[in-house]
């Protein structure tokens, strides 16, 4: 029993396949909650470009451009998550 | 027993490297399809160019109607008439990345030099020295670091706070977010298919249960879905790119608002 114990408390065993698997875990949320506000973000930016098109369809090419700009800024943060989430999990 | 083999995804460095490609220095498929970019760029204007009909067809239509997008969508809606100088750098910028990007889904090469960093880094440098450049030479050294740093309309109580922040996003964050946004869109699209076919791989032939394998269908048609979704981004993330670059040069020139 005092061998189990000792087995059990033994934090050496393994520690590398731990830090391992914590690493992927860490990336894993991390990149879910980078991308929840971008997220949020976008769905403002398109709800609300289709908003401005359907109440003036004739400028509704100004309004794409300027919601793909918006997009472009609001989804910068998700993709430098994304970087992140790279540079946790694969080096 | 396990149903499945273990999903055999590979090291990302096998993703978007070209194993056993040759021994010369400097050449990797990276650099060859930017080669080939360049070259289909150079080759599509001189052969629309060579012979110019009055009523175009072919290949003309085709650059024609890319230079009127580039006008009418990009170039006159963020830098107005006198941004008309511009027009062949940002003609070129914008097929050059859709050329790199659009080797994502073709056949056999599958894989977008945009997606490793060096290539969008380059870019945004150059964008970078470009729009600085103009600024400067506009507006002078302190005149353009005051349109950049001190927004009007801001209180003088707050411009201790405001301005580094603006000068760390204008002069500092805009190459980086710009190079990152196209180098991170096409890398996660390049995963994203090499996931769903590893998958659909690994249920078709590495599946110890039979009744599992006609499941691979699933990936494999979300492959066919994807690989559309990578078409549509290749475009607007060329675009993106493309009307980015005009809309800091146009900040940079039009510094009184």
């Amino acid at each position: 029993m005092i061998h189990s114990l000792l087995a059990a408390t033994d934090v050496t065993i393994g520690s590398k396949e731990v830090l391992k698997g914590l690493g992927a875990v860490g990336a894993g949320i991390g990149y879910g909650a980078a991308a929840i506000g971008p997220g949020i973000g976008i769905g403002i930016v398109v709800g609300n470009a289709i908003t401005a098109m359907a109440r003036q369809p004739e400028s509704a090419g100004v309004a794409r451009t300027t919601m793909f700009l918006g997009i472009a800024f609001t989804e910068a943060l998700a993709l430098i998550g994304f970087v992140v989430f790279i540079l946790l999990k694969f080096t | 027993m396990p149903i499945l083999a273990s999903l055999n995804f590979p090291p990302i460095g096998e993703l978007v490297d070209w194993k056993h490609f040759g021994g010369i220095p400097g050449l990797n498929k990276t650099t060859l399809l930017v080669v080939i970019a360049a070259l289909v760029t150079l080759g599509l204007f001189v052969a629309a160019g060579r012979k110019r009909a009055l009523v175009p067809t072919g290949v003309q239509n085709v650059v024609e109607s890319i230079v009127e997008f580039v006008t009418d969508g990009i170039i006159l809606e963020t830098m107005g008439p006198e941004g008309m100088g511009y027009l062949p750098l940002l003609v070129t910028m914008f097929c050059f990345i859709f050329f790199c990007n659009i080797f994502e889904v073709l056949p056999i090469v599958q894989f977008p030099p945009t997606s490793r960093m060096a290539i969008p880094l380059i870019l945004a440098v150059m964008v970078w020295v470009l729009y600085n450049a103009v600024g400067v030479r506009r507006n002078g050294l302190f005149g353009y670091l005051k349109s950049q740093m001190i927004p009007p309309g801001v209180p003088a109580a707050l411009l201790l706070l405001v301005a580094p922040i603006e000068f760390f996003t204008n002069i500092i964050l805009r190459p980086f977010t710009l190079a990152v946004r196209l180098f991170a869109n096409m890398l996660a699209g390049h995963l994203l298919l090499v996931t769903f076919a590893v998958l659909t791989d690994t249920l078709l032939f590495h599946n110890s249960v039979v009744f599992l394998k006609p499941v691979a269908v699933l990936p494999a048609a979300m492959d066919v879905g994807l690989t559309a979704f990578e078409v549509l981004v290749a475009v607007l993330q060329a675009f993106i790119f493309t009307i980015l670059t005009a809309v800091y040069l146009g900040l940079s020139m039009h510094t009184e608002h």
